[in-house]
């Protein structure tokens, strides 16, 4: 078990090297450059030259890899060239936003998802089943940034039931130890500023959650009519067993199996998705600081971000494969 | 406010069609109600019933605090209602009033200025300000180190006074400066410059306090020379003389600040102000309408109608900013002055504005808005006459006109050119009226600006500028200070002008000869001045006056609220 792990952060390393190799030139591809980014109209060519020798992006490419590698060696992944951060503590701060915001797409996924699709595969071939699986293609097929913006334009412009855009209401003064606002307003006692961060969640929690939500339907009916029509099922059901044993600990409980694995991909998937759903909200997340380090040139925030992603990825993949264990025996890694 | 905004929100929309007008007043009504509770307890908060706190949408964060290091509208919003600098402007326009000075007196040469400062002034943070604390700030720009000596780092003092002790010292503007007493002090140039007071009423230039800056090192920014990370002061701990004192910056999020119980001025009715970040145009629209921010800046065209019906109170300020059509001089028909002058005749500037730009926009007829200084209309000013155009290209040897590149940005919008796209499209279908067909080039703006600024290959362009003060050289110094490849164009007797206007001393005698820049200018034409958009800002019907500045020197102390 522990050689197993060994072996696979080993290769998440190896991994994540090659990533930041690509990143590395990926980003210095990016049409302009940090310092056009910084001066706009007065971008003189003067000037870009300076502000390139300050930052040594005027150095030759590998030059400035060796640089970049050996400092990310001791920990450390540079200073944003916009906002003067570090990218360290700019990540902390965005990192809560997304993560409390991911969370809440994946539970509203996953609450609504299972259910949907256990009843979708219960009613195989009825009108249930039917409109499960148009709604999941819905899910799938609308772009999320327009489910965003017409959730939005509907709940919080039109009916006014929720807020528009941000974490939290700015007016409310709410004391953040963690960043995690909800975690926040719980841990103060500042029950209302917790309920205002939880709001401010849901209409882009819903948009985020609406492809796992679509996935997660299928895979949950797709698994659970396998598992319905399996020998075993129906030797179960032929010995008499009570039905509620049956669902639970026969039928969904091997038909998880595929859904976990979704649940995990599809959690660190989010992550990509955030960037469209936090820009329609406003929402001051990773998907953010990636969408405005894109359109700054901003090196140093997108090589670091991306990486953490993919590290947040390899992290959650693991888990999940260690969590197979835990559902099914059989794949009890030796 | 939240929740019972919520169960209102429920009643309206059950209710009417006309959703979206009732909710706001319930919102905002609501929102005053609350505030009420909050004013009881303040002594002086204006009139009772408003709820004192001002939430202003903001595009981004400010890259600092501290205004001598930013450059940025969003920076400078923030220094404005934290910090004063010895010149201010006079309420409405972009020129330049006592403020932390209450006079100055510039030597006969031009090389000094004595001041005389407000007295009994002190810092937020209790400091005196006084002869002393102005020298430590001058001093403190001179005296910028590393990447603080770039555009990137301390963008105004780099291009204003050009030199500091330790780079590029022979080309300095400051020299010195002495405090005669605690309320008078001399600053000395190198050189005569008749835009240095104007120059003062930038942000960047506010006085700060000389105690909070050594305390958070305000100079020390952190980090090694390729990575300069944000002073602690840039960051957390701006102490300025203004109106509202500095609380708490949460990045991404907002900036809070509260009044300054010890203001020398005005305090205004506003207690507390917050600058919610939303960066997307259209959730600034819609957290307008939802009710939860007061105001927001640079209104697009096309939602002015809507808020306006909505019953937004929309506000202008004076342009001062100029878009024009950039032509490149290197490109062989367009190096042709004949050619340069057919594009101007051809292009119907009223149609234009009346088309794609925001109602008020004022027709370009040279390079700076009527408020700057030596701006004159004796200049050739090109009206549309399409028939003129043919004659001239036919006189250049284009009798069936020619093609051309033309490059605009894509994914941006700025006050000076709220609608690139729109603008092209429109100016290019001109064109193609006197036979000048034009090939598009769209393109993103990282990417947009070193193909205008830093490459040969490129024919028509649209870019424009927005000016930071009262000063001719500001605009047109910019533009044709020299050779540069986005005009693609030499002329030495204009560069050696504009040398020598930026180099008098005497105002007016400087101003007289950029009025003959300018005439100068129009008849070579190196790029056609367009139009000067008005930037337009929306605010919740309880903004009952907000100090709109064509530089948008717009302090909140001066906000006034209904409710």
């Amino acid at each position: 078990m522990l050689r197993f792990i060994a072996k696979r952060l080993g290769l998440l390393v190896l991994t994540l090297f090659g990533l930041s190799l690509l990143l590395f030139f990926w980003v210095r591809a990016l049409p302009g450059g940090p310092a056009t980014a910084l001066l706009g109209e007065r971008a003189t060519p003067e000037a870009i030259a300076e502000i390139n020798a300050a930052y040594g992006f005027d150095q030759p490419i590998w030059t400035q890899y060796v640089t970049y590698i050996g400092k990310l060696l001791s920990g450390n992944f540079g200073v944003s060239t916009q906002t003067k951060l570090p990218v360290l503590e700019q990540f902390g701060n965005q990192f809560p936003a997304t993560f409390e915001l991911a969370i809440f797409a994946i539970l509203f996924a996953v609450i609504v998802g299972i259910p949907l699709g256990y009843w979708a595969a219960r009613h195989y071939g009825k009108w249930q089943d039917n409109t499960s699986v148009v709604l999941s293609l819905l899910g799938v097929v609308i772009p999320v940034f327009f489910l965003a913006f017409i959730l939005k334009w509907i709940f919080a412009v039109q009916l006014g039931w929720l807020p528009t855009a941000g974490r939290a209401d700015v007016r409310l003064d709410a004391t953040h130890y963690t960043n995690f606002y909800v975690l926040d307003g719980l841990i103060t006692g500042e029950l209302d500023a917790a309920w205002d961060a939880f709001k401010h969640l849901i209409l882009p929690g819903i948009a985020l959650g609406s492809i796992p939500l679509a996935i997660i339907t299928r895979i949950t009916r797709a698994a659970v009519l396998e598992v319905q029509g399996a020998d075993y099922v129906r030797t179960a059901k032929a010995k008499g067993m009570p039905n509620t044993i049956l669902r639970n600990r026969f039928i969904l409980r091997n038909a998880l199996l595929p859904v976990v694995t979704t649940v995990g991909l599809q959690l660190g998937l989010l992550f990509a998705g955030a960037v469209l759903t936090e820009t329609v909200f406003a929402f001051q997340g990773v998907g953010y600081g990636i969408a405005q380090a894109i359109s700054n040139a901003d090196y140093p925030v997108l090589q670091a971000y991306i990486i953490f992603i993919a590290l947040i990825y390899s992290v959650i993949n693991l888990v999940v494969d260690l969590l197979y264990g835990v559902i099914d025996p059989r794949v009890r890694v030796k | 406010m939240t929740s019972f905004g919520s169960r209102r929100g429920l009643k309206a929309a059950a209710a009417t069609v006309a959703v979206s007008a009732l909710l706001l007043t319930g919102c905002a009504s609501q929102r005053a109600d609350d505030g009420a509770s909050n004013n009881a307890a303040s002594s002086d908060g204006g009139s009772a019933n408003v709820n004192s706190t001002f939430v202003f949408a903001s595009s981004s964060d400010p890259t600092s605090l501290d205004p001598a290091t930013a450059s940025d509208g969003e920076s400078f919003r923030v220094a404005r209602q934290v910090f004063e600098g010895l010149v201010g402007t006079k309420p409405g326009t972009a020129d330049p009033a006592p403020l932390l000075a209450e006079s100055w007196t510039p030597s006969s040469d031009g090389t000094s200025y004595d001041f005389k400062l407000k007295t009994g002034v002190k810092f937020q943070d209790g400091t005196d300000f006084n002869a002393e604390a102005v020298c430590k700030n001058f001093d403190r720009w001179y005296n910028f180190d590393g990447i603080l000596q770039t555009e990137g780092g301390a963008y105004y003092y780099k291009s204003l006074f050009q030199g500091y002790a330790t780079k590029d010292t022979d080309k300095a503007v400051y020299k010195s400066c002495e405090a005669t007493s605690d309320s008078e002090v001399t600053v000395n140039l190198t050189r005569p410059w008749v835009g240095f007071i104007s120059a003062l009423s930038l942000p960047a230039f506010s006085m700060q306090s000389p105690t909070a800056m050594e305390k958070y090192d305000a100079d020390g920014v952190g980090g090694t020379a390729d990575a300069p990370v944000m002073s602690e002061y840039g960051k957390a701990h701006p102490v300025g003389t203004g109106p509202f004192k500095f609380v708490s910056w949460e990045n991404g999020q907002q900036i809070t600040l509260e009044r300054n119980a010890d203001y020398w001025g005005d305090k205004g009715q506003i207690e507390k102000v917050v600058f919610q970040v939303i960066s997307d145009p259209t959730a600034r629209k819609q957290a307008l309408e939802a009710g939860t921010v007061d105001g927001y800046d640079l209104v697009g065209p096309a939602d002015l109608d809507d808020l306006k019906t909505k019953g937004f109170n929309l506000i202008n300020r004076d342009a001062f900013n100029i878009l024009y059509l950039g032509i490149n001089s290197k490109v062989k028909e367009l190096s042709d002055v004949r050619v340069r002058q057919a594009i101007s005749y051809a292009i119907d500037k009223d149609q234009l504005i009346k088309q794609v730009m925001p109602a008020g926009t004022k027709k370009a007829v040279t390079f700076v808005p009527s408020t700057v200084r030596g701006f004159t209309e004796d200049v050739d000013q090109y009206n549309y006459d399409p028939e003129k155009a043919k004659e001239l290209l036919k006189e250049a040897g284009y009798p069936e006109g020619f093609t051309t590149t033309f490059y605009y940005p894509t994914d941006v919008s700025r006050p000076y050119m709220p609608t690139p796209a729109d603008t092209f499209t429109n100016i290019s279908q001109q064109l193609a009226k006197v036979g000048i067909k034009v090939e598009a080039k769209p393109m993103k703006w990282t990417q947009y600006i070193p193909k205008i600024q830093n490459s040969e290959d490129h024919g028509l362009h649209l870019l424009g500028w927005t000016g930071d003060y009262n000063d001719p050289d500001n605009f047109v110094g910019v533009f044709f200070n020299g050779e540069k490849q986005e005009f693609g164009f030499k002329d030495e007797s204009l560069f050696k002008n504009l040398d020598d206007a930026r180099q008098m001393s005497d105002e007016a005698a400087q101003t007289a000869k950029y009025s003959e820049i300018l005439k100068q200018i129009s008849q070579v034409q190196p790029a056609v001045p367009v139009a000067h958009p008005v930037p337009t800002l929306a605010f919740n019907p309880r903004v009952t006056e907000y100090p709109a500045s064509p530089v948008q020197d717009e302090v909140y102390n001066m906000v006034k609220l209904s409710k």
